[in-house]
């Protein structure tokens, strides 16, 4: 029996070990309260607390239907970028990067479960913000789910690799979170996920216009709000996918997995 | 086959030449101490053997890998204490542990591994609730739980109590009862001593002195003689003392003078080891 284990383990390790960090990664993520209230319970209390204030109609539907729809982005960027960035530095500054890197766990296949498990948090806090859409103040869930899955995938696959960039360039655990959050907030403000920025300066709007999530609220709004296929906002897709190259370029070549700041 | 060998092994990192060309084999089963100052190389030396940094020049086989490019199978026979590392802190210590774990083909049992790291107690316990001393052995824990054959231990003790230090001490020793290779580095003299089969004293990057510890301590143990003349200090060291000291005591007494303050000494292991480490230290605080 256990000769038998060993030897399926032994053909496909690399599977088992993406399995085993995965499992890793979500006991470590669930364990962290700062972590969890953070990163998975704050844009659930925002949607409470912004769907309790806004009424009428935005675009010809419910605005709390589209202020999920923010808060889905937001929660993307909160999850995927923000969450992945501090606790990449974190674990980076601490030495368990270095320490794991010493172990028979791929490096690569590291990174795949940190991903998926970020992927994980942000699937089921769409999830929660749907249930709570529905059971407040009575939004629907997406009419095409296909599309609405490959929206949020794509969002959190270019926010993750955002995230890693920024981790590259944070020298130290203490300036993590406060960099990073000077990063998301304006970007949220700019980008609409907290509400429309049609009364806001131009120069605040052309801002706005390079960002990456405004490209995915964009994304996010066509799809849920109005039914659309995610394919038929291909320049916001290009644009969303342009930055996740970039980030991923350049965490190719300045990521780290020793402490920096020595 | 030896588990370590290096020859002629150099690292730089830019002008600073941490590690100068070194050259050390260690035995299967062997527990190897590198002694030395901080900013002597120990840790580039330990790293480049790890696989965490490239070698500059010569030759490296540990366990027949070049660590330079450090395999699966390498990973697997190799356990790691680093200088400094943290783990998450909201993990207990067996689900360290067990994460530790699940990266081996084979490892040991978890709970064993707990056990015989002292930690049973605080198995159930948080990584943040750890002491300094028990995190440290949280650390020994899971470069052991992959059963490797060869670990390292980088100043495994460095900032213990005294007390902490012998029960890690007890650990280490256990180590050589299961047939591990340890390759050990510390700036404690005394701590190589209790551990080490073989010490090699480094300094400014280079490996200054080979040896068991009785070797180490019984060579260089020139006889010290102090005495002062025309108010000067002088010292005198010698290997033969008894000759050394009548010739000077009947000069002395042929000139009529007396030897003040005269004083035959041997120096301590400390003083021979200070004398081994201190002299032209140029590249100190590399490490820091």
């Amino acid at each position: 029996m256990s000769a038998e284990v060993v030897r399926i383990a032994a053909r496909r390790p690399t599977r088992r070990l993406f399995v085993h960090q995965l499992r890793a990664e979500q006991l470590v993520f669930w364990r962290s309260r700062e972590a969890a209230f953070f990163i998975f319970l704050f844009p659930l209390l925002l949607f409470v607390l912004l769907g309790s204030v806004y009424s009428g109609k935005f675009e010809r539907v419910p605005v709390v239907w589209a202020v999920l729809a923010g808060l889905i982005s937001y929660g993307c960027a909160n999850t995927a970028f923000a969450g992945l960035a501090i606790q990449l530095v974190l674990r980076r500054e601490s030495g368990i990067l270095k320490r794991l890197r010493s172990t028979p766990l791929p490096p690569a296949t590291y990174v795949a479960a940190l991903l998926a498990s970020t992927l994980v948090v942000f699937g089921l806090q769409t999830v929660g913000l749907f249930l709570l859409g529905r059971a407040l103040y009575g939004t629907p869930f997406p009419s095409d789910v296909g599309s609405f899955v490959a929206t949020i995938v794509i969002g959190a696959a270019v926010f993750a690799a955002l995230g890693t960039a920024t981790a590259s360039v944070i020298r130290s655990a203490e300036g993590a979170s406060a960099v990073v959050n000077f990063i998301l907030l304006p970007m949220a403000f700019l980008s609409g996920a907290f509400g429309p920025t049609k009364g806001y300066p131009a120069v605040l709007r052309a801002i706005g216009d390079i960002l990456p999530l405004t490209y995915l609220v964009k994304l996010v709004d066509a799809v849920y709000l109005h039914g659309q296929g995610v394919w038929t906002q291909p320049e916001a897709l290009l644009i969303l996918l342009g930055w996740g190259l970039a980030g991923l370029v350049f965490t190719i070549f300045k990521f780290r997995w020793e402490p920096q700041a020595r | 086959m030896p588990a370590i060998e290096v020859s002629g092994l150099r690292k730089a990192y830019g002008n600073l030449e941490a590690v100068r060309g070194v050259d050390f084999s260690i035995e299967e089963g062997e527990v190897f101490g590198v002694l030395g100052p901080n900013g002597a190389g120990k840790t580039t030396t330990v790293e480049i053997l790890e696989g965490y940094r490239k070698r500059d020049a010569g030759e490296v086989r540990v366990l027949g890998h070049d660590p330079a490019r450090p395999g699966h199978d390498f990973r697997e026979r190799i356990g790691v204490v680093l200088q400094q590392s943290e783990l998450w802190p909201n993990v207990t210590v067996r689900e360290a542990h067990a994460i530790f774990a699940g990266y081996y083909r084979a490892p040991r049992d978890v709970d064993e591994v707990v056990a015989l790291v002292g930690l049973e107690e605080k198995a159930s316990a948080r990584v943040k609730s750890l002491s300094g001393g028990q995190k440290r052995r949280l650390d020994l824990g899971i470069a052991l739980v992959g059963d490797p054959d060869l670990v390292f231990l980088d100043e495994p003790t460095t900032g213990f109590d005294p007390q902490a230090r012998r029960a890690a001490w007890e650990m280490i020793r256990s180590l050589r009862s299961l047939g591990k290779t340890v390759l050990l580095t510390t700036h404690y003299l005394d701590e190589a001593e209790q551990l080490a089969d073989r010490v090699a004293v480094m300094r400014a990057g280079r490996i200054v002195r080979v040896g068991t510890p009785a070797e180490l301590t019984s060579i260089e143990q020139q006889t010290e003689i102090r005495y002062r003349q025309n108010g000067e200090e002088v010292l005198v060291r010698t290997d033969e003392p008894t000759r050394t000291l009548a010739e000077l005591t009947s000069a002395a007494v042929a000139r009529g003078e007396e030897l003040e303050g005269l004083q035959v000494r041997q120096p301590s292991l400390e003083e021979v080891y200070l004398a081994l480490t201190a002299e032209e230290d140029e590249t100190a605080e590399i490490e820091a």
